[in-house]
């Protein structure tokens, strides 16, 4: 299988193709290459530093949607154990889109809920790249509510471009299944946790998003827009997608900083594709951390600080800087003139 | 010049027409949908329904309020809350000069009024949104403005009722924007455990962000004829399934066949059946004085 490369990763490539080539070559001139290799390999590492650890925002949404980066059937067989599959939504069908279920987490018992993007063609097609359909947010809703009735906290992974927008999903109500879903999550009494493991493609992800705490891959975007769409509206341009992911500030060092995550789980090099193993403990042991830290928090309480930080986002002024108000009485005169002349 | 030149046909297409259908504003109009000729006076007096086909046009907030609230009663709250620009957001314009713009065209602070009025003499709360205002979208300030309408409504036992014209939430505030959705939810969550009536008008467009939050967990969902309502726009649909949509399948009339709204009801009785609506679920014991006096 060709490898997937993203544009700005291609320099790195390159070099690690020449280099292939050149310990392929007869072992005639061995001390020559031998020096040649080492050089280069150097070259490589120097170069991955200088790629990979000033990534700009657009970048990162490429890594974040790179095909080999950990999904989220990878992290399910990664963190926890016993997994067990919940079906159906009970109205209309069972949305692969997302994986639900029973599962161990440590020695917590959890429901496990998260959206799938699937990794080969046929799997793409089957959980529709990872855009739910509402009968899938309504399977969630039905797993939060046994969460909250069986008071199993729930962990959820958020790996997804957005809701699907198609005909059918508008008419059994795509709107109405991800605002049903914030409601749920809003009050539930378990703790909730999300991460942000790839794509945080707006309402769609949001639906799965509402928590006491959400984390992010380091690679990962978090966004109320993709950038591309972003670009079209304002620019009228999907290319100018690389401006749009600058000014959404969508990566997680800029989320943590505006207080709207809680934390990031750092990723090897180039990526959570070339060390998933190391990634899959780091976030089993935020995870495990952190549900120690919620359990021993009142339900009513966890509620409060739920609902207070939900209160608390949004930037705004309480005065008003330019006031062209033309005043509510003068308007309402206008239209009751026009009344009468007639 | 030669003399053939004198004959020479004028290239027709380079002569700018005047369009034969553009009247003088302010007098008549034409009617954006049946393109019927319409005396402006006339839709002043039909709240701006053409007379012809009842196609309903856009409101500002401010008509909307003259529409649904009794004369002189409308109180404005949180007037003063208005935009910040957290990310220093920068398209073609910066986003303070798009908001500053918006507050000169339309006379208003933010895409949303909110206040306590009355309907019929029963005081409810209203929050009502103008599409004008950078397309009715949904941020920082729309959401905790809508917050604290709430906020009011439960702590003087309110009925709630709000207009949305939204294309969704506010890019320009990127993430903020997407967690007014959360914001929203969860105070209308506190209102209905509080059971009061919550009543949301969906009015052309509905979509996006503000659909996929509040307005979709109205007890009761009412929309004006042929607004469009969904969650996706068509044309971002059209881009994804790259074949083209039924023109009305967003429409009102579609979203109630499908299910996702109660009713579609035209601009002259909205009043009235919100109305209705109100005093059915309000607290038994009101309606048993009305019946007795």
């Amino acid at each position: 299988m060709k490898k997937y490369v993203a544009e700005f990763e291609r320099p790195i490539i390159e070099l690690e193709t020449q280099l292939e080539e050149l310990k392929k070559t007869p072992s005639a001139h061995k001390a020559d290459i031998a020096r040649e290799i080492t050089y280069l390999e150097k070259q490589i590492a120097k170069l991955k530093v200088k790629t990979y650890t000033n990534l700009t925002p657009w970048q990162k949404v490429q890594l974040a949607r790179h095909p080999e980066r950990p999904h989220f059937s990878d992290y399910l067989k990664g963190i926890f154990s016993e997994f067990t599959e919940i079906h159906g939504d009970r109205l209309h069908g069972d949305d692969k889109a997302i994986i639900s279920g029973f599962a161990f987490l440590g020695s917590y018992k959890v429901i496990v809920v998260g959206t799938e993007k699937g990794k080969t063609t046929k799997e793409k097609v089957a959980h529709n790249f990872g855009m739910p359909h509402p009968e899938g947010y309504r399977k969630a809703a039905r797993l939060f509510e046994l969460a909250g009735r069986f008071n199993l906290p729930v962990i959820n992974f958020i790996d997804t471009p957005g809701a699907y927008p198609g005909i059918e999903a508008e008419e059994r109500g795509q709107a109405g299944a991800i605002s049903n879903n914030l409601k749920i999550l809003s009050d539930l009494d378990v703790p909730i946790l999300s991460t942000v493991i790839g794509e945080g493609g707006s309402g769609g992800a949001l639906a799965l998003g509402v928590a006491d705490r959400i984390f992010m891959m380091e690679n990962a975007y978090y966004s109320v827009i993709a950038p591309e769409g972003c670009a079209t509206i304002l620019w009228g341009d999907a290319k100018k997608a690389e401006k749009a992911a600058a000014e959404l500030s969508l990566t997680a060092d800029k989320l943590v900083k505006l207080k709207l995550i809680d934390g990031i789980i750092s990723e090897p090099l180039g990526g959570a594709q070339h060390n998933k193993e190391e990634v899959f403990a780091d976030l089993k042991s935020t995870l495990l951390k952190t549900l120690d830290d919620l359990t021993k928090i009142n339900v009513d309480e966890l509620k409060k600080r739920r609902y207070q930080r939900l209160m608390a986002a949004g930037v705004f002024s309480e005065k008003d800087n330019l006031d062209v108000t033309r005043g509510i009485k003068i308007l309402r005169g206008d239209a009751d003139e026009n009344r009468s002349a007639n | 010049m030669s003399i053939s030149e004198w004959f020479k046909r004028e290239d027709r297409s380079s002569i700018k027409s005047k369009d034969k259908r553009a009247v003088p504003e302010g007098i008549w109009s034409q009617c954006a949908s049946c393109k019927s000729t319409i005396f402006q006076n006339e839709l002043f007096a039909t709240d701006f329904v053409c007379p012809n086909c009842s196609h309903h046009y856009q409101l500002s907030a401010l008509q909307r309020i003259d529409l649904l609230i009794d004369k002189d009663t409308f109180n404005e709250t949180a007037k003063d809350v208005s935009s910040k620009d957290p990310l220093k957001f920068e398209a073609t314009k910066k986003y303070k000069e798009s908001i500053d713009k918006a507050k000169r065209s339309t006379g208003l602070k933010e895409a949303i009024i909110t206040g306590k009025g009355s309907l019929y003499g029963r005081p409810v709360a209203i929050g009502i949104m103008d599409f004008r205002f950078i397309g009715g979208s949904m941020g920082s300030v729309v959401g905790e403005k809508i917050v604290r309408l709430i906020n009011m409504a439960i702590d003087e036992s309110l009925p709630v009722v709000i207009v949305t014209a939204s294309g969704g939430a506010r890019m320009q505030e990127g993430i903020f924007s997407l967690m007014q959705m959360a914001k929203t939810t969860a105070a209308i969550d506190r209102l209905q455990k509080e059971n009061l009536p919550y009543v949301c008008i969906l009015t052309n467009p509905t979509t996006g962000g503000v659909m996929a939050s509040f307005a979709t967990l109205a007890d009761i969902i009412i929309a004006e004829p042929k607004a469009l309502i969904g969650f996706t726009g068509p044309k971002v649909i059209e881009q994804t399934i790259k074949q083209k949509v039924p023109k009305e399948f967003q429409s009102s009339e579609k979203m109630l066949e499908h299910g996702q709204i109660d009713m579609v009801v035209e601009r002259k009785n909205l009043k009235s059946t919100i109305g209705q609506v109100l005093d059915f679920l309000s607290p038994a014991e009101v309606v048993y004085e009305k019946i007795r006096s």
